[in-house]
């Protein structure tokens, strides 16, 4: 079963990798975006797992619901609230339990993630964020490290795709061959994912 | 490359700290990114909000004051402010007469802005949102994210501001504001790639002797990337792809806007190939403002808005305004 202090770990797993990768996430995001994807994030999960120091939630739940609000709270841009509202509506999924099995978390991690298609409008193969989440959710069902590969390999399949939402769909077909920066950045959490089940 | 700046991290804050020091007509609260007309909430009065990444001066902030915006949202260098200053702002302009989001069509300032009107509204103050998408470059279809929100931005806050000054109500401001926006239509070319100052070296390469037309106010690209022409070429280019995508039969109001790094030798000298062009497609031309007022950051480059008037709007349009980056009729 997962506790709180496992979603802890996941938080700040993930605020330390997007520390380190912050600037290729920006070198991702310079040719088919604006550049500041690295330094958007970096600026949220710091504060999320600055957050989640002073305030100790012992929920699951309440842990993600924190950092989600703490994402829309100080990044900005669309992956403030696309972040903030997965993590958000995951956490709400979760409710008030002071446990959770596997099985529910993929669940309430499905849940976020329609909510995040939903708010951006985007489906997979737009060469978003969804293209890493959407197979990530679907092979949490087998562990996490087979998530964290199913991740990997979504975010890199954006790489041929042509953006069709957000900043990257200007350049029309000058996106492809680029490797979708949000989706890189998904790839991250749900690495940090298996990184605090110990995988 | 060589930027007046102490760390990146402060730039925001910094040049809000500066901007209040030259501005006391402004309330400029520092930490929370929010400017705010100094007599707000104007009793009775409509009040219209504003925000965007910052970067683009004098947009957003160097157009709040009587006659314009009653309050705007700086988010970080190009990227969208967060739905707790909007709210913020909202409760400092709202007099009860609720409040008009001016939202340019950016995907993080939608979903924002989106989030922050729902805030808003659970603490009682009345909202209504326009969304600003007069970019002709982008191609605007199911399967991309709109067209973008330029330079119309300025009319939009301009027109409904005179309205809302007047004391019109909440839906007749907002009918207004919609209605400069459908009747306006832009068109920006780069000449160079513009430097945030997380980034320090430019965000797109856009190698000498070569231009990006259709370009947006991040210089994001648009349609498509020539060799260097001339202003004459720009002109005619700029001026019939929005032509193609809309035929003014009333008089129009020009804004030829700088990009931040072309001197106004070059804007004026461009205006007029503008007019010319414009003369010879049988447009009348209304009013015209050159300058650099929806910028991305050094970014050489202009961009050309037409917003076509009746007598209402270009009244309005003459109405006087006190902002630190637009005044005239007071």
């Amino acid at each position: 079963m997962l506790d709180a202090d496992f979603f802890r770990r996941w938080m700040t797993a993930t605020a330390a990798s997007v520390d380190r990768e912050a600037e290729r996430l920006t070198a991702l995001d310079s040719p088919i975006g604006d550049a500041d994807h690295g330094s958007n994030l970096q600026r949220g999960f710091t504060a999320v797992a600055a957050t989640l120091e002073k305030e100790a939630p012992d929920t699951p739940g309440a842990v993600l619901t924190l950092a989600g609000r703490q994402l829309i709270s100080t990044v900005g841009g669309a992956s403030g609230p696309l972040y903030g509202t997965l993590l958000r509506r995951t956490g709400k999924a979760l409710g008030d339990a002071g446990e959770v099995g596997e099985e529910q978390l993929a669940e309430a991690l499905r849940a976020g993630v329609e909510a995040v298609m939903t708010l951006g409008g985007a489906a997979p193969g737009d060469k978003t964020m969804i293209d890493t989440l959407v197979p990530a959710v679907d092979a949490l069902g087998t562990g996490f490290a087979a998530a964290r590969t199913a991740a990997e390999q979504g975010a890199l399949a954006t790489t041929p795709l042509q953006a069709r939402k957000g900043r990257a769909s200007y350049l029309g077909e000058r996106s492809i061959g680029h490797q979708d920066p949000g989706a890189t950045s998904a790839a991250l959490l749900i690495a940090a994912l298996a990184e605090a089940a110990g995988e | 490359m060589k930027m007046l700046i102490n760390v990146p991290e402060t730039v925001v804050a910094d040049a809000l700290r500066g901007m209040a020091a030259a501005h006391p007509e402004l309330t400029v609260d520092v930490e929370n990114r929010v400017i705010v007309r100094r007599d707000a909430p104007v009793a009775g009065k409509v009040a219209l909000i504003s925000g965007g990444g910052s970067g683009h001066e004098p947009l957003h902030g160097g157009f709040v004051g009587p006659g314009m915006l009653s309050a705007a949202c700086p988010g970080e260098v190009f990227t969208s402010p967060v739905p707790d200053q909007m709210v913020r702002a909202a409760a400092a302009v709202d007099s009860g007469a609720g409040v008009l989001f001016i939202v340019k069509n950016y995907t993080g300032d939608v979903l924002n802005f989106d989030m922050a009107a729902e805030l808003a509204e659970d603490e009682g103050i009345q909202v209504a949102k326009v969304l600003v998408n007069d970019d002709v470059a982008v191609t605007d279809s199911l399967y991309t994210a709109g067209r973008r929100g330029t330079g119309a931005t300025l009319f939009v806050e301009k027109i409904a501001g005179a309205a809302a000054e007047e004391g019109q109500p909440l839906e007749r401001v907002e009918a207004i504001a919609r209605q400069v926006n459908e009747n306006s239509r832009s068109f920006g070319v780069a000449l160079s790639a513009c430097t945030t100052p997380a980034k320090g070296s430019p965000t797109f390469d856009l190698p000498a002797g070569e231009l990006e037309l259709g370009v947006g106010i991040h210089g994001e690209p648009g349609r498509e990337r020539r060799a260097m022409m001339t202003s004459r070429e720009i002109a005619d280019f700029s001026v019939h792809a929005i032509l193609d995508d809309m035929s003014p039969r009333n008089p129009v109001l020009v804004l030829v806007n700088g990009m931040g790094a072309t001197p106004l030798l070059e804007l004026y000298g461009f205006n007029a190939e503008v007019q010319r062009v414009l003369t010879d497609r049988g447009v009348a031309v209304a009013r015209t403002l050159v300058g650099n007022y929806v910028t991305s950051l050094d970014m050489a480059g202009a961009s050309v808005t037409l917003c076509q008037v009746d007598e209402e709007l270009l009244r309005l349009w003459d109405a006087p305004v006190k902002t630190p980056g637009l005044r005239w009729g007071v």
